[in-house]
């Protein structure tokens, strides 16, 4: 019964990852991302799949999909008819499923975060409505397509299991909820196992809506630089498989990190705009830590929310140099959106993979474009690539709407 | 477990902008005239229950975050003021902590719909202030901007099914005691294109808009009379459980349903769609509450608009109990069952009736 809930364990169980997949342009999976995260290579390029013609800026950070798919349960039909969005996540969950080893069951809560779902179906159905209002073909389709469950739903009949869905909508901050979100059901004795992850397309809507605002950077994306003067925007998927860590034993799986921490809330100052002062991601920073039991000392790396625009990177600056206190010193932050751009829905889950990746690995991903450090940032930029002794990473996540969430992970070693 | 009461209900609908108009309608038990909607490039237009225009101006409308925002968002906010006017009127709620979930099927569509033609006439002058009331969170930031003390909220998209998945949300939130009362809102909006896909879908559905929202609280003493009893499992559509097993599954863990106790189901006017709960419902006699048969298909807030409903029939003591079956379009079958609160869930509910 979802209420009453089953009752809480005396003590939350630990949580960990068996499995991390993740899309985004510098490629597909983790060792291509790694590569790339490591150099700090950026993976822009001008926008191919609508046109830009018209608008101020005219570069994102795309991906290519594969010519052929890894085998599914999915038919080729079945395949088709989901978006690039649907593509790059079901890419992502296969890889995370591969490397959990999970055997099919019909009980895997699978939690998503996603600002546009299935978007580009939307839009497709516009234009045809619009421009050949008598021209039904493909209509049906697209208005069921595009609904972001429908999406999740290919993703369990892909992998052959199945389980109740939560897809979270708190914009750009929807990723890292996800996580969290799945994180809690563990600890709350809810599920032993659950998916999670996030996922968004570049499409022509939210590209024109950005650039509408004059949130895009015309020039590069240098988050945190005093000469910041806006984002870029990308797209991708990221998929983990999160359990008990007495789960994760019984099987011999492999670990590749442990969730420890999670915090949320909701900023109320304004629908775009941060907070200046950075109180709500103080405050989801905090939680965050109560939560996992640690103090700002043992952070060794912060993944940034870092948009790149001047609002974002000031309000979150301040934020983390509070927080931090006399370790923001020597504490090093960096944004890999400077590499593969705001992925808006998918960030928080992308920003998850890579904080397993730094702590797997053992290194700091750079942004090389950073140039001259914020005076709000008391704090050092990754500006080369380096190797790191990281034990615990935070990540932020912030969005439209105010929802901030920061999230936990350390080392499994 | 600590016990879950129902603080608050209210609504938006093609009925008006309160509870006492969804009631009246439902008592009515008469469809609601469909209104003409103009659709682009066909000479004859969509058929639509709109939400009539308030008699006078929102007051709430006033708020700065609120000046641009789309008709959701007013929906949203109606329904939600009404649903913490019992709490918002009592000083012993005065530092209660709140959370909000809303729970989204098409979400903002009139703007998104707006913005895209913008973009694809000339995104050089496609409006910046219309593209943030695109985004789903955009009607729980500013209905959280407009009650102020709200520490916690999350937005969930999906099926109508989701508006008790929001509600077990809100309960496992007050459980954990992160929150002391949490607010739920199922809220959608209606154009052109959510008729036309409709139209598309099934022709005899006829859409509408509104929002519906129930505000849950741990202390009795905040409580309308009504409190939760059960939520069943959600019963996912899949590979190897179709939307009609599902139903079933779902009904098996409501139970028998005591006489007389009236069910809030999603049954309107489409025998396709409906087949998979009137199968799962077929031996059930009990009285039925029918939103959709009266509003039309309202989508997230069609689903806000059972839970209200059921949580009414309780709390103006035409029942003890009420239950509510949601079978979603597309993504699984969850049941509830809300119950009086002095009668308590072991009065209520015979035993055995509510199967963990």
């Amino acid at each position: 019964m979802l209420f009453p809930p089953k009752p809480s364990p005396a003590a939350p169980p630990r949580v960990v990852v068996t499995g991390a997949g993740i899309v985004t342009a510098l490629g597909l999976g983790w060792n291509l991302n790694a590569e790339g995260f490591r150099a700090g290579r950026r993976a822009f390029r001008p926008v191919t799949h609508f046109d830009v013609s018209r608008q101020r800026v005219k570069i994102a950070a795309e991906v290519d999909l594969p010519e052929n798919f890894p085998a599914t349960k999915l038919s080729t039909h079945q395949l088709n008819r989901l978006d690039r969005a649907g593509k790059m996540l079901l890419l992502a969950a296969i890889e995370a499923w591969q490397q959990a080893g999970w055997e099919p069951r019909e009980d895997y809560p699978l939690v998503l975060g996603t600002t546009a779902g299935g978007m580009t179906l939307g839009e497709a159905y516009y234009r045809q409505a619009i421009q050949t209002p008598h021209h039904h073909r493909g209509q049906p389709t697209r208005s069921i397509q595009y609904q972001a469950q429908v999406q999740a739903r290919a993703v369990f009949d892909a992998l052959g299991c199945s389980g109740p869905t939560t897809i979270i909508s708190n914009a750009c901050a929807s990723g890292g909820n996800a996580i969290g979100h799945a994180f809690e059901l563990i600890r709350s004795g809810q599920a032993e196992r659950a998916l999670a992850g996030g996922y968004d397309a570049v499409g022509e809507l939210v590209f024109s809506g950005f650039d509408s605002l004059q949130a895009l950077s015309p020039t590069v994306c240098r988050p945190f630089d005093a000469k910041r003067d806006g984002l870029a925007l990308g797209e991708g998927a990221a998929v983990l498989n999160l359990e008990t860590l007495d789960s994760a034993r019984r099987r011999g799986a492999e670990i590749l990190g442990e969730v420890i921490g999670y915090g949320t809330a909701i900023d109320q100052h304004h629908l775009t705009q941060p907070q200046p002062q950075g109180k709500t991601t103080l405050n989801v920073m905090r939680q965050a830590c109560a939560v996992a039991k640690i103090s700002p000392v043992e952070v060794d790396y912060i993944n940034a929310h870092g948009t790149g625009t001047v609002l974002n990177d000031a309000s979150e600056a301040l934020a983390i140099s509070e927080w931090a206190g006399a370790r923001a010193a020597t504490l090093p932050v960096s944004s890999t959106k400077a590499s593969i751009g705001h992925l808006l829905g998918g960030a928080g889950a992308v920003e998850a993979v890579v904080s397993l990746m730094t702590l797997r690995e053992q290194w700091l991903p750079p942004e090389i474009e950073f140039e001259t450090p914020d005076p709000a940032c008391q704090f050092p930029i990754v500006q080369k690539p380096q190797d790191a002794k990281v034990n615990v990473v935070l990540s932020n996540s912030f969005g439209f709407g105010g929802v901030n969430a920061a999230l936990i992970f350390r080392r499994w070693a | 477990m600590s016990k879950v009461f129902v603080a608050g209900i209210g609504a938006v609908s093609p009925a008006g902008w309160n509870v006492a108009a969804l009631r009246a309608a439902l008592k009515k038990n008469e469809p609601l005239p469909v209104q003409a909607l103009a659709r682009p490039g066909w000479e004859k237009p969509l058929n639509v229950r709109l939400v009539p225009n308030p008699a006078t101006r929102l007051e709430f409308l006033a708020h700065p975050r609120l000046r641009r925002s789309s008709p959701i968002t007013h929906y949203a906010a109606a329904a939600s003021l009404e649903a913490l006017a019992g709490l918002r009127a009592n000083l012993d709620a005065k530092n209660l902590r709140l959370g909000v979930i809303a729970c989204l099927q098409s979400g903002c569509v009139q703007y998104s719909c707006r913005f895209y033609d913008e973009t694809l006439k000339n995104p050089a002058t496609a409006s910046p202030l219309v593209f943030p009331e695109t985004v789903h969170a955009a009607p729980t930031s500013h209905v959280a901007a407009l009650l102020e003390n709200v520490a916690l909220a999350q937005t969930l998209v999906g099926d109508p099914s989701i508006f008790l998945q929001g509600v077990a949300l809100g309960a496992q939130w007050l459980a954990e005691n992160r929150m002391d009362a949490c607010l739920v809102f199922g809220a959608d909006e209606t154009n052109w294109i959510i008729a036309d896909a409709f139209a598309h879908l099934d022709r005899r559905a006829i859409a509408t808009a509104g929002a519906g929202a129930v505000c849950l609280c741990r202390d009795e003493k905040f409580s309308i009379g009504v409190e939760l009893a059960a939520i069943t499992d959600a019963h996912v559509f899949s590979a190897r459980q179709n939307r009609a097993q599902a139903a079933q599954a779902m009904r098996r863990q409501l139970g028998k349903i005591p006489a007389g106790e009236p069910l809030c189901d999603g049954l309107g006017v489409s025998p396709r769609a409906d087949a998979a709960e009137q199968l799962a419902f077929a031996d059930c006699t009990n009285p039925r509450i029918r939103p959709k048969n009266i509003f039309g298909e309202g989508m997230m807030a069609g689903a806000a608009w059972q839970c209200v409903a059921a949580c009414d029939a309780v709390a103006e003591k035409k029942s003890v109990s009420a239950c509510v079956s949601l079978v979603g379009s597309n993504q699984q079958a969850i049941g509830a069952r809300f119950v009086r609160a002095e009668f308590g869930l072991s009065a209520a509910v015979p035993a055995g009736n509510i199967r963990p």
